[in-house]
């Protein structure tokens, strides 16, 4: 019987030109991403004016830069399959594109986003909060690295479920809050190990989880995208 | 099966509130005090099965919304549903059982415990699953994207419900400050009388949970004139 399955090259240049089209069609218009900014810029002078000119702990600090990155992907990472639903383009490139070459294609799309924003907000938030301090720069990198890319791997197969829901704004972070609490706990402990000046050793173990996490969701999304893109 | 399950839950009733707690139990009926807890122990016998139940449900659900995603057959997605939402039941008893006991043990209802965090966030699932399951209109739709996301839970979970509160420091038994696993699950951690009245509590609440279901099942199937 001839596997009429595509193969690995074929999923990978169509999740490229998956990825093209939403990087092409973003920078167009520029409304995700001036939006996201705009959000983090916001949210982190809220934080500086709520805490007054005090300093808090850098434990809090640590927590609370979790807070903002979690609202911002919340804020920007599900516009990659809603406005599919919403242009009315989703059944053509169901035709297109074989579901996972579409996965992979916005996981890749999301996770650019994310990493650049969270770059933006690591920046800011250091210059705006003088009480946070990393000490070992090179497991916060790490943290911030790995806590995105699995951001990114949950939050881009819970968008694919809520673009097809009706509410799908305040649906978003419902239904991924759940889904990323282990993620967020890790990456808090891990950017308070880096405040410390841990080593990387004493951070492994969070690592170690952060890896695990990333494969399992990546694979779980994998596995059940098909069901939920295809009507 | 009804007379039956009535039976064996007053028995397990009668058993966990009357055998009475002497110090040194001589006789196979009687408890060992529990230092610091006395009596207040029994609450034990409910607040174990139902957390138990809590975590067989959510599993239970997300069994039957895969073998909708293989099948399609809506029933498969009716018997999701409902042990999802008896699994909320549950896992509401089990978090109130736990307050009240952590009130009179630990001294106050909550304090962030891991192991309370971690039914918290089971609660949180529930809802969620819930909420999403309101957002969608169209039936095939709604089970197809309820069974995944129970899934995608399901994968997450256990780290929660297993994994965090073992190795993390807290309160509950069988944490890292603790010894062993916990009395219950660590060989010779608890007396056989109250191993006994435990494991038929759990049998008790596990009958109760699968005539529930039944029940509700076949009322959802009867209600939309579909073959239970």
């Amino acid at each position: 019987m001839a596997d009429n399955s595509p193969g690995f090259a074929t999923i990978a240049r169509s999740a490229m030109s998956v990825f093209r089209k939403d990087w092409h069609s973003e920078l167009r218009t520029r409304y995700a991403i001036s939006a996201l900014l705009m959000f983090v810029v916001t949210t982190i002078s809220i934080i500086a004016f709520a805490l007054g000119g005090e300093s808090a702990p850098v434990d809090v600090l640590s927590g609370m830069l979790w807070v903002v990155i979690f609202f911002a992907a919340m804020s920007g990472l599900a516009r990659t399959f809603v406005t599919e639903e919403e242009r009315g383009t989703a059944m053509t490139l169901q035709l297109l594109a074989e579901p996972s070459a579409v996965l992979f294609g916005k996981l890749l799309f999301n996770l650019v986003l994310i990493v650049g924003v969270n770059t933006l907000t690591v920046a800011l938030y250091t210059f705006f909060l003088d009480g946070f301090i990393v000490r070992s720069s090179g497991v916060f990198v790490v943290t911030i690295l790995l806590g995105s890319i699995g951001l990114a791997a949950a939050s881009t197969i819970i968008a694919a479920i809520i673009a097809k829901a009706n509410t799908k704004g305040t649906l978003y972070p419902v239904l991924s809050f759940p889904i990323l609490l282990p993620l967020l706990l890790t990456c808090i402990n891990a950017t308070r190990l880096a405040t410390e000046g841990a080593f990387f050793s004493e951070a492994s173990g969070e690592f170690q989880f952060l890896v695990s996490y990333i494969v399992v969701v990546v694979t779980a999304s994998w596995l059940f995208f098909e069901y939920i893109w295809k009507d | 099966m009804k007379l039956f399950l009535l039976l064996w839950m007053s028995l397990i009733i009668i058993l966990s509130i009357g055998l009475p707690m002497v110090p040194r139990p001589e006789f196979w009926y009687q408890f060992p005090i529990i230092p610091g807890l006395e009596d207040k122990a029994r609450i034990m016998f409910f607040h174990v099965p139902t957390a138990w139940i809590s975590a067989i449900a959510f599993l239970t659900s997300m069994w039957f919304g895969i073998r909708y995603l293989r099948k399609k057959d809506l029933n498969d997605d009716v018997k999701s549903s409902t042990a999802a939402a008896l699994g909320l039941l549950f896992c509401i008893l089990a978090t109130v059982t736990g307050a009240i006991w952590a009130k009179f043990s630990w001294g106050t209802y909550w304090n962030w415990d891991p192991r309370q965090t971690s039914i918290f966030v089971l609660l949180l699932i529930y809802g969620a699953y819930f909420s999403l399951r309101s957002a969608i209109e169209v039936e095939e739709k709604r089970a197809t994207l309820s069974a995944v996301y129970s899934v995608l839970a399901a994968v997450t979970m256990p780290f929660f419900l297993f994994i965090m509160p073992r190795i993390m420091a807290g309160l509950h038994p069988g944490s890292a400050d603790d010894s062993n696993l916990g009395p219950v699950v660590s060989s010779g951690g608890m007396n056989i009388t109250m191993r006994v009245v435990l494991y038929g509590s759990l049998v008790g609440f596990l009958v109760l949970y699968y005539w529930m279901w039944k029940l509700q099942v076949r009322t959802v199937a009867l209600d939309s004139q579909r073959q239970p």
